[in-house]
């Protein structure tokens, strides 16, 4: 082995040692369990005393807008209704997110276990999973794992079912009241909020919408107790997060680890040596540069994330992966709304412009008012965090977007 | 789809307007696009306008509108993918099909599309060839899936 070789071995598996501990701090996602005796367990104890559990612990919302979720149950089961739903947000479409896959492929039972515990708290009679119609291939597993749990609701006389939908290629559709749209058979346009789903949601009655990774966390807050739930990060970001991890990383994949890193921490596992920017959040969230990777913490109280982690190298031209944003948002934006369907084009048209020279630098003035004023005025969340990523990248890359190489 | 397969969709279902998404997607499931007579059974037994069928289906891009083939490709072209060289995927594809994005060979057996982000960005370049995932994709790779879908 030569000297080189001798010293990378060295360096993985010093690296190794670092994310294999991280992992063992937040083991709780993928640990296997018994979710059908845990399901006793959890009916043994009144809709009280776990709702009062799951708001102490601080769990909050996993799809990456980081809603406390013990509030949000709390609020529905305060609604007046005949009838109330849990949806299992599945619609998993931010780019660079697969978690909810893996979860979904893995520990379906949690995810059920929670969607069962919330319908426990809030008097929710119905369920749904609410999965992306990009994961077709699943759903013979997904329903009969839905048909199993039924059949023992039924038997405990529990008076909740569950069943799987599927949607058909939308990004919109995993905001909440896009997706109740959808699943009312209509166009997945977004809804204006107030009145929130949790007063007036699918059918206009209560509903509860809760991320995959969000249902399967309260599965193991119910298995593990709080203690350990809380133990694994500090600060208001409690418990722990699984991170979806693509680009130029050199371990690329699901992991599941405590939230409150900083970037830096990050990088030095998953980089690749040459990392120079972290889109933190998927396309909606923060691209962080080199220069903020010490000082960005990865968590409610830094850079809120449902998980998507992609890294650039220095190879990377940020004006295309830019470009490729924006063609996403461009094409996905439901189109319901003026500043969002008419914005999206036009700060795409415009950094192709500046590129090409049809327009000056100074037009990048023009592009962040415009993208300013969609996060104003644009009806939801889609619009609204373009200038997220647009804003960072042409704050920390702006040579870059400007200028051919 | 027959007038009588659309039928039997529906009744399974039912014409509840929060079943018309499950109908379209089934209905659209035998010939990978929904054609203008579905719409309009569709619309018929829900006792909705076929505009508004038209305005749902047309929404969503897993549910087509216009004719495609029995086996819909549709290569990730989001950044994970698109850095995993996602190019050299689609432009062997184009070769070996002989078919620019948005066509369809002329035997009607395959549709070249291009697909945002479907959730494999650690195992990319990926396609989905109808409700199938293929990740990790190379060219070479690329050509014996597509002879393997030829002799289906």
């Amino acid at each position: 082995m030569s000297q080189d070789a001798e010293k990378s071995t060295a360096k993985l598996s010093k690296v190794e040692k670092k994310l294999n501990l991280l992992k063992k701090r937040a083991h709780l996602i993928f640990r296997n369990i018994d979710c059908v005796k845990l399901f006793n367990r959890i009916l043994k104890k009144t809709p009280d005393e776990i709702l009062a559990t799951i708001t102490e612990s601080g769990l909050r919302g996993r799809g990456g807008a980081g809603f406390p979720t013990g509030m949000k149950w709390k609020a529905a089961l305060e609604a007046p209704g005949a009838v109330k739903y849990v949806i299992c947000n599945a619609d998993e479409g931010e780019p660079g997110t697969f978690k909810d896959r893996v979860i979904l492929e893995r520990q379906p039972d949690k995810i059920i276990v929670g969607m069962a515990t919330c319908a426990y708290v809030t008097k929710a009679t119905e369920g749904y999973i609410y999965m992306r119609g990009e994961y077709n291939f699943m759903s013979k597993e997904i329903k009969a794992c839905c048909e199993k749990w039924n059949d023992l609701f039924e038997k405990k006389d529990f008076p909740f079912r569950v069943s799987l939908r599927l949607g058909s290629g939308a990004y919109i559709c995993g905001e909440e009241t896009a997706l109740i749209e959808s699943m009312s058979g209509n166009r997945g346009e977004p809804r204006l909020r107030p009145p929130f789903p949790v007063s007036e949601g699918f059918n206009d009655m209560p509903t509860v919408v809760n991320n995959v990774e969000t249902l399967a966390y309260v599965t193991m807050i119910m298995d593990d107790g709080l203690d350990f739930f809380k133990s694994v990060a500090k600060d208001d970001s409690m418990g722990g997060k699984v991170f979806s991890v693509s680009g130029d990383a050199a371990i690329k994949g699901v992991f599941e680890l405590p939230l409150g890193m900083t970037v830096q921490e990050f990088v030095d596992i998953f980089g690749d040596g040459d990392t120079k920017a972290v889109q933190v959040g998927g396309f909606s969230g923060l691209c962080v540069p080199r220069k903020h990777f010490a000082t960005t913490i990865i968590g409610y109280r830094g850079v809120q994330t449902g998980g998507s982690m992609i890294l650039y190298n220095s190879t990377r031209s940020m004006y295309l992966v830019l470009k490729n944003y924006l063609e996403f948002f461009q094409e996905e934006s439901c189109g319901q709304c003026a500043p969002c369907r008419i914005g999206c084009q036009q700060l795409l048209l415009g950094i192709e412009a500046m590129r090409q020279g049809t327009r000056p630098l100074s037009h990048i003035d023009k592009l962040r008012e415009l993208v300013n004023v969609m996060g104003v005025a644009s009806k939801c969340k889609l619009g609204m965090s373009l200038a997220n990523p647009f804003n960072s990248i042409t704050e920390h890359f702006f040579e870059e977007i400007c200028s051919k190489w | 789809m027959t007038k009588d397969d659309v039928a039997e969709v529906i009744k399974t279902h039912g014409t509840e307007r929060t079943n018309l998404l499950p109908v379209l997607q089934d209905v659209a499931a035998t010939h990978r696009f929904l054609t203008e007579e579905d719409l309009v059974r569709v619309a018929r037994a829900f006792k909705i306008s076929a505009a508004e069928v038209y305005s749902v289906a047309s929404f969503y891009s897993l549910l087509e509108t216009q004719p495609r083939g029995r086996f819909v490709i549709r290569v990730c072209r989001t950044i994970s993918c698109s850095m995993s060289g996602k190019g050299n995927i689609l432009t062997k594809l184009k070769e070996i099909l002989g078919i620019d994005l948005g066509e369809t060979t002329p035997d009607k057996r395959f549709s070249l599309l291009e697909t945002n982000c479907m959730g494999w960005c650690a195992e990319g370049p990926s396609m989905l060839i109808n409700d199938t995932v293929y990740s990790h994709l190379t060219p070479e790779k690329v050509v014996e899936i597509i002879k393997e879908y030829r002799e289906r």
